[in-house]
């Protein structure tokens, strides 16, 4: 017994010092992570975000050097408070919060106390800098734009938020991601890859060399420069126009697919979200609920496509062989339906009209025939509705596009199970004059200006599309995405086009557009006017329509298709139709002959229609 | 004539000597690595030191060898008062390392004498207990083994180091192993375990405690008749011990003492104060994980992280680079050569190589066990070096010679009989 006594304490410490190592560095990986914390420093080299230029080589986007003020909390020496206050034009009471704040984070590690110093105070401060020891200004690149246009397009960059660094490990707190636009969309071509080098520390916090001499560091990669389909030019002829009216347009190249512009309007200069004033002014912005300034109408705007979307049934029409061009009908202001002769009511013109003055002089009473032989083919209305959809479909409405905008809309195009829920099918039968305001644009079928500029596109090509898309070239590269380069077909034959680009020929030559013709352009064009209501205390109150327009030309071989979409503007032709002519005389003469057009467009605001409702008085609508 | 003892040194013993003071230079030289060449004539070098330490005790192990063996014996208490001297000698001609005036300064080299003592009282103690007329179970006896061994960490302890004084409790095994009643095992025992109740509790809550274990006892014995004069006695003397440590922990202790129990008791969590080095310890051993970072590899060694990592916290550069498997082969080479070392202290034929090789044996695992426990978090922080592992001469020569000295002995045993 005597002698077991040492051996068992000798064997029993020894088992219980190796359960301690077990438990130390197998089963707690606490320790391993915080070894890794204190001993290693990770230095990031951050590379140039990629620039960005406009589709004729021109510079929108690139980097500014912008100089934060940062502080060593324990390096800190009394120094003149109110001076350096004065410089950096903060108050006494902040400037200590921020300092308290740094202690709080760490005496030892460096905190920005003013972020992003413009150049010139930067220039000033710097002269003056060592009379505050403990403070150092940091260098870091922002974005500088060199275009006050296209907001919506470039988008912008900021800090990542917390969700976005738990899911991609790439992105550490303080780290710029894009945010919208452009700048999202193509945040992995635009950032590059940042460059990490590890320093081995001493337990001071002192730098003892390169971690494993620099094995695992890397070099930080460039970002990529990014060329956009936009016309820097257009795209700012179309903001011009679209001052003091709100809505969208867009221009797209019909034989490519190509953005030429995007406009939405009321928008913002895109240097109002860079550096100290982001944060401010994107509230600003953002709270303003009525105008929406950050909201996208050409891409994320769902209306009424009203009546370019004639067009379409017209095609439709011809391509289930149920009208042809010559068959004409009647029209007695409008068109009476069903048992009790409702109306679906249309505007004084010559008549009975065939298909091409039918789109020229935009009858309704034309296309609810053309409408109703279309679901009347066939045995069920559920039937006819889904052979409608799915030619409607194939041109790209009533989903997302699948481009590379990031933002969008699906818009909507009714199917026949959307009808039999609200019909309650099969209690309640329905048919094909249930849903007659589909033949009209109206009702049911909504649409982004981006989906009819598409759509007008299709039709220009006659009877295809290319996606449409805001990248042309990656470093100089042109794209080679075959979503963007293979076009997709309409379920249209390219026959039945013929017509439908003539009666669209027309709207200029002769019909509800003529007064808008451009000399030596033939352009196509479809006005529209949709009916829309807002709610007032709970009450539907119908408001002034919206002016809707697209077009393409020339009529051969179009170079642009677009659609504008002027919200409250009334007649298609008013507001819509004369921002598309101008924008088709910029893009394919460069310069305006119609000067009284522009004229009329920039000195006309819709500012007074827009108060209307909010005014809490009784008001009228369309004058 | 006696025979020649050089077939009979238990060569074992010896390998597993080489093995540890080899790996132990190995992790100095890692630990210390500096960004100067390769140098070991360079005795700025903290390991350039340790390797001349290293070679010069080949000089002393074949001076032990050389000697006689019944030298030891004889001359044991010569030796001892020599070693007292030397201790007592610190307080006039001593140099003060960091705190402690523990040092003789000789030209370069510093010696510690105290590493020195633990050897010449495992000489004394053995040569008392090996005496005819010595009977440990007298009292009388128990108090003069008692004074042996008391009067070295006596001397020791205001130097201060009260590291190196608690060592002397190592004597404890050699006295149990010669026949000292199991009843100071069972009292120190209970004193211990009523030291650490009475700092992480009240002493009034441990004595109230107690005092109600007694009752419920009583009670559901009291067909028994138990004697209760005894366990009112026995609770008296608790109740002293407990608000006498409750006393001397707060008022005689210094702050930095309380704080190292605190720490290892849970009391207090201090992480860049005075927890800072069992912390970084722990850390840098933690990050080791399976295998290692490997040689010259520890991110936590290179930043210097660990204070004093090549002395008293080599073992964390052990767990660092070479992971659960170098550290618990470290381990089993401890507990491998310890177990010898009884091995060897059994098969003696005369009881003053028996007590000194116990001796020998309860030193080197007190070491052991305070030093692991301290680096890897489980015991309080007492500054011991690891033998044959940390860095410094005195430490790396005392236990030399403490071991060798037994080696001699044993092999001498072929001329015993």
């Amino acid at each position: 017994m005597r002698k077991l006594l040492l051996y068992l304490i000798i064997v029993t410490t020894g088992l219980v010092f190796v359960g301690r190592l077990f438990y130390l560095q197998i089963y707690n990986t606490s320790f391993a992570s915080l070894s890794e914390d204190n001993a290693i420093k990770v230095i990031y080299d951050y590379p140039q975000r990629g620039s960005i230029y406009d589709r004729n080589g021109k510079l929108l986007v690139t980097n500014q050097p912008s100089y934060d003020v940062m502080v060593i909390p324990r390096e800190l020496k009394p120094f003149d408070t109110l001076e350096f206050c004065s410089i950096l034009n903060i108050t006494k009471e902040k400037l200590k919060k921020q300092l308290r704040k740094a202690r709080v984070y760490s005496p030892r590690v460096p905190s920005i106390v003013i972020p992003q110093l413009t150049k010139d105070e930067y220039a000033y401060l710097q002269e003056k800098m060592r009379k505050f020891e403990g403070f150092y200004i940091q260098k870091r690149s922002l974005r500088d734009y060199h275009t006050t246009n296209a907001a919506n397009v470039l988008g912008y960059i900021g800090e990542v938020n917390d969700a976005i660094i738990s899911k991609d490990p790439y992105y550490l707190s303080g780290d710029l991601i894009g945010i919208d636009g452009v700048e999202k969309q193509y945040e992995k071509e635009l950032r590059g890859l940042k460059g990490v080098k590890r320093i081995q520390k001493d337990r001071f916090n002192r730098d003892i060399g390169p971690y494993k001499n620099g094995r695992y560091d890397t070099l930080p990669v460039n970002g990529k420069d990014l060329t956009i389909t936009i016309d820097a030019d257009l795209q700012a002829y179309g903001q011009k126009l679209m001052i003091n009216k709100r809505g969208g347009i867009v221009a797209l190249e019909p034989s490519t697919g190509e953005i030429l512009a995007m406009v939405t309007a009321p928008t913002y200069k895109p240097e109002l979200l860079v550096g100290r004033k982001r944060s401010p002014n994107f509230t600003k912005l953002y709270y303003d609920t009525i105008a929406k300034p950050l909201f996208d109408r050409g891409v994320k705007g769902e209306y009424p496509p009203g009546s370019p979307f004639k067009t379409i049934n017209a095609l439709i029409g011809l391509q289930e062989g149920i009208v042809d061009t010559k068959e004409s009908f009647s029209c007695r202001m409008g068109y009476y339906y069903g048992k009790k002769g409702t109306k679906l009511g249309c505007h004084s013109h010559r008549g009975p009209l065939n298909m091409i003055p039918g789109i020229a002089n935009s009858c309704n009473a034309y296309f609810a025939n053309v409408y109703r032989r279309i679901i009347e083919k066939y045995d069920t209305p559920q039937e006819g509705v889904e052979t409608w959809r799915k030619h409607v479909q194939s041109f790209g409405l009533g989903n997302y596009l699948g481009n590379d905008l990031a933002a969008g809309s699906r818009g909507k195009v009714p199917t026949a199970e959307y009808y039999n829920k609200i019909y309650n099918y099969p209690t309640y039968k329905w048919y094909s004059t249930a849903t007659i305001s589909n033949a009209i644009g109206q009702g049911e079928v909504l649409a982004t200006p981006i989906q009819l500029a598409n759509m007008t596109a299709a039709i220009g090509n006659k009877g295809h599309f290319y996606t449409p898309h805001i990248i042309k070239a990656i470093d100089g590269k042109p794209i080679e995405n075959e979503n963007y380069t293979i076009p997709k077909q309409t379920t249209i034959e390219k026959e039945h086009f013929e017509p439908v680009v003539e009666g669209m020929h027309q709207v200029y030559t002769n019909g509800t557009a003529s007064f808008l013709q451009v000399k030596g352009i033939d352009i196509c064009g479809k006005t529209g006017t949709a009916e829309n209501f807002t709610r007032i205390n709970g009450e539907k109150v119908q408001l002034t329509d919206h002016s809707v327009f697209v077009a393409f030309a020339p009529k051969n071989n179009p170079k642009i298709a677009l659609a504008v979409f002027v919200e409250n503007g009334y007649w298609g032709a008013r507001y819509a139709g004369r921002i598309a002519s101008l924008m088709i005389e910029k893009h394919i003469n460069g310069e305006i002959s119609r000067t009284d057009l522009e004229d009329w467009v920039l000195t006309h605001s819709l500012e007074e229609e827009y108060a209307k409702p909010y005014s809490g008085e009784p008001f009228k609508i369309n004058q | 004539m006696p025979k020649s003892t050089i077939a009979t040194i238990d060569w074992l013993t010896v390998l597993l000597f080489i093995l540890l003071v080899g790996f132990g230079w190995g992790n100095i030289y890692s630990s210390s690595l500096e960004d100067k060449a390769f140098s070991l004539t360079d005795f700025s070098q903290v390991y350039a030191k340790q390797a001349i330490w290293i070679v010069l005790t080949l000089v002393l192990i074949i001076m032990t060898q050389a000697i006689e063996a019944k030298f030891y014996e004889q001359f044991a208490g010569l030796i001892y008062v020599i070693s007292i001297l030397s201790l007592l000698g610190l307080f006039l001609f001593g140099k003060t390392i960091s705190g402690a005036t523990s040092w003789y300064q000789f030209g370069p080299a510093s010696l510690q004498p105290s590493e020195f003592a633990k050897a010449a009282t495992a000489l004394a103690l053995a040569k008392f207990l090996s005496d005819m007329q010595t009977n440990i179970k007298y009292i009388n006896h128990q108090l003069r083994a008692f004074l042996i061994i008391a009067l070295p960490a006596l001397i020791i302890i205001p130097q201060p180091d009260p590291g190196s004084a608690l060592v002397y409790a190592a004597f404890f095994f050699p006295l149990y192993r010669e026949g000292l009643a199991a009843s100071y095992l069972i009292i120190g025992a209970s004193a211990t375990v009523l030291f650490i109740l009475t700092l992480l509790f009240k002493p009034l809550w441990v004595v109230l405690a107690i005092t109600g274990i007694i009752i419920i006892y009583l009670i559901l014995k009291r067909k028994q008749k138990p004697k209760v004069s005894r366990f009112l006695l026995a609770l008296i003397v608790i109740t002293g011990f407990c608000f006498s440590v409750n006393y001397i922990f707060n008022n005689v202790f210094e702050q930095r003492h309380r704080d190292r129990f605190n720490i290892v008791l849970g009391k207090e969590v201090d992480a860049k104060g005075i927890g800072y080095n069992t912390n970084q310890s722990q850390i840098a051993i933690g990050s080791g994980g399976w295998t290692g970072k490997g040689w010259k590899e520890g991110t936590q060694t290179k930043g210097g992280f660990v204070p004093e990592q090549h002395t008293d916290y080599i073992f964390s550069t052990v767990g660092e680079e070479w992971g659960f498997l170098g550290a618990t082969l470290i381990i089993v080479l401890f507990v491998a050569l310890l177990l010898r070392l009884i091995h060897l202290a059994e098969r003696q034929k005369t009881q003053f190589s028996r007590v000194y090789g116990y001796s020998v044996v309860g030193i080197l695992f007190i070491h052991f066990a305070i030093n692991i426990g301290m680096v890897t978090g489980l015991m309080p922080t007492i500054g011991i070096p690891l033998p044959f592992f940390s860095y410094g001469g005195s430490g790396l020569w005392g236990f030399t010679i403490l071991l060798f000295i037994f080696i001699k002995l044993d092999a001498n045993r072929v001329n015993e009989w």
